[in-house]
């Protein structure tokens, strides 16, 4: 090992070092955007040392380079773009859309190895690949393929190109089935020392199928869930990168993000009180099996008009907001904070309920909130906040639907077990909400035919912007 | 098994408790950053997409690897800023400037 060797790997170590210590700062929001920096700069220390490792050995001619300045100009440009202007209510299908072409770049990794090694192979026949490298090939081929598709299908899921329902072809555990058979008889295959592109192929194919046949029919309000276990997959497909072509870096940092992403999924999983295992087996809403839970088609639902709801709201001692993904969407966290400043200065006590997957992800309505300069201590988490509906006059219903259904604390239909903020323990409910359509979980809201509650039917902005008029009014 | 394989064993072994490990009670509130953040960790998957287009000799390989670069630049480049953009959020004291620039990228309206 000469001087400049030594050097990038240290260079590695130091990048390594930046992603352990990054991640243990981003435990806490106070050192978290810290850690992010202190790990992005880790990457770049282990980037740079890379370039300067391959342009000192010269092994690399003018088109490596041009492919990989070009490489890195289109794929920083695109992500740099996209993370700069995507809305922060789209974030989430960005970073799974991000986890994707991670997870590509490492199946390609061990495509493009296996396809050089086996043209070595053509001059030396007899000579198998070692076992050593077929494992890892693939292994990284299959879970940065699966997770390849797998994250673009939950993206899309997310942007609504795919209907956020689970989707269940008939038939189709057994398609997934079939597939997972076709790529473990292939990869026995390839490791019993055969060396076959053809097969590796095939591989490809069913991985890339069986991606898609796994998340289509999860429900949409489990993305957050696939897309941190799909996160996982891709730090281990690059683990395996690591192993295939012999790289340090990847290993410690496709490994790390491997456990911890596992980690997180079980968090995330345990905040909405679901198992990380019945997410992937069975879809949110069961197919078939959907019960309804007493229609408000019943004619039930009572309708409140904007003053009514204004003057409810202004002589409220105390009032929690909770905002939904219907908030998100219509951009409307500023309108809400209006809203609350202006009752504030009327002597309301405002707070905003947050429930743990509100918005799209966990802490997804901290971030808009936070973005409209809602002050840090009104957002309160959801068991900090449920007792103190019983004593709230009023809870505006902002967009949220599934989170708020009393029906969850009821066995047997499919929301149950799942943690919900208790709206309907609060003396009066307002729920500025478009229309009586349901929420991801496909099933009607109780909440909806509750004596209680008002529905005011308008697009979340709208309905916000002419409540602060008609409180100014008052 | 040779030495180097059985030394990028113990690496990885040693990889993956340490990412059990660095993950404790994270607040709800910080799964998603957290998420982010390690998605753009896995994104040094770019060295490995650089080293084999270095080599690349042969059209489909160098077809591959520039896919490949491409891939990973996106992971990290993106990763990292959309991360620090949604950490930027959770500032205690927002001060009034910092937070109108933070919005600058947003679009106003629906």
């Amino acid at each position: 090992m000469d001087t400049l060797d030594a050097l990038v790997r240290l260079a590695w170590l130091v990048g390594a070092a930046g992603f352990v210590i990054g991640l243990m700062r981003m435990n806490s929001p106070a050192t978290a955007r810290n850690g992010n920096l202190l790990s992005a700069g880790g990457m770049a220390i282990a980037i740079g040392g890379t370039a300067v490792l391959l342009a000192a050995r010269g092994e690399a001619g003018l088109t490596a380079w041009i492919i990989i300045v070009a490489g890195i100009a289109l794929g920083g440009g695109l992500g740099l773009y996209t993370a700069r202007t995507v809305k922060m209510t789209a974030m989430p299908q960005l970073v799974s859309l991000f986890n994707a072409v991670g997870g590509g770049a490492a199946a390609l990794i061990a495509i493009d190895d296996y396809i050089r090694l086996s043209n070595v192979q053509t001059f030396a026949p007899g000579g198998a690949i070692p076992l050593e490298v077929a494992v890892p090939t693939v292994l990284d081929v299959v879970i940065g393929s699966i997770t390849f598709t797998g994250s673009l299908i939950a993206s899309g899921k997310l942007m609504g190109v795919i209907p956020g329902k689970p989707i269940k072809v008939p038939g189709g555990q057994l398609v997934t089935g079939a597939l997972a058979a076709i790529v473990a008889v292939a990869a026995i295959y390839l490791w019993l020392g055969n060396v076959s592109v053809p097969v590796l192929f095939l591989i490809i194919a069913a991985s890339l199928t069986f991606g898609v046949t796994m998340v289509l029919p999860i429900g949409g309000a489990d993305m957050p869930v696939v897309i941190s276990l799909l996160n996982s997959f891709t730090g281990t497909a690059v683990a395996m990168a690591g192993f295939v072509i012999g790289n340090d870096v990847l290993i410690i940092a496709g490994a790390l993000v491997g456990a911890s992403g596992a980690i997180l999924t079980k968090l995330m999983a345990d905040a909405m009180n679901r198992s990380v295992v019945n997410i992937m087996v069975g879809g949110f809403g069961g197919g078939e099996g959907t019960v309804s839970v007493g229609g408000p088609e019943g004619g039930t639902v009572r309708s409140l008009g904007i003053d009514d709801a204004a003057i409810q709201l202004a002589y409220a001692q105390n009032v929690i907001i909770v905002p939904g993904y219907g908030l998100a969407v219509a951009q409307a966290q500023h309108a809400v904070r209006e809203l609350a400043d202006l009752l504030e200065q009327r002597g309301v006590n405002v707070n905003y309920a947050i429930h743990p997957v509100a918005g799209r992800m966990p802490g997804h309505m901290n971030v808009l909130l936070a973005e409209a300069n809602v002050p840090y201590p009104q957002l309160r988490e959801m068991e900090d906040i449920n007792p103190e509906f019983e004593r709230a006059d009023v809870a505006l219903v902002v967009g949220a639907n599934d989170v708020t259904n009393p029906a969850a604390r009821r066995s047997g239909t499919p929301v149950s077990g799942m943690p919900i903020l208790d709206v309907d323990h609060a003396r009066s409910i307002i729920v500025i909400k478009r229309s009586m359509g349901r929420g991801y979980a496909g099933i009607d809201n109780e909440l909806y035919v509750n004596p209680k509650t008002g529905m005011l039917f308008a697009d979340a902005k709208q309905g916000l912007a002419d409540l602060v008029a008609a409180v100014k009014a008052l | 098994m040779s030495p180097e394989l059985l030394a990028a064993l113990t690496v990885f072994v040693l990889a993956i408790l340490c990412g059990f490990a660095v993950i404790s009670k994270v607040p709800a509130t910080l799964h998603t950053p957290l998420m982010s953040g390690a998605n753009s960790i896995h994104g040094i998957v770019l060295v490995g997409s650089m080293v084999i287009a270095a080599s690349a000799t042969d059209p489909l390989s160098q077809i591959l690897s520039f896919v490949a670069v491409a891939f990973a630049t996106m992971n990290v480049v993106g990763g990292y800023v959309v991360t620090d953009r949604m950490l930027q959020m959770f500032k205690r004291k927002p001060a009034a400037p910092k937070a109108a620039e933070a919005g600058a990228g947003e679009a106003p309206k629906a």
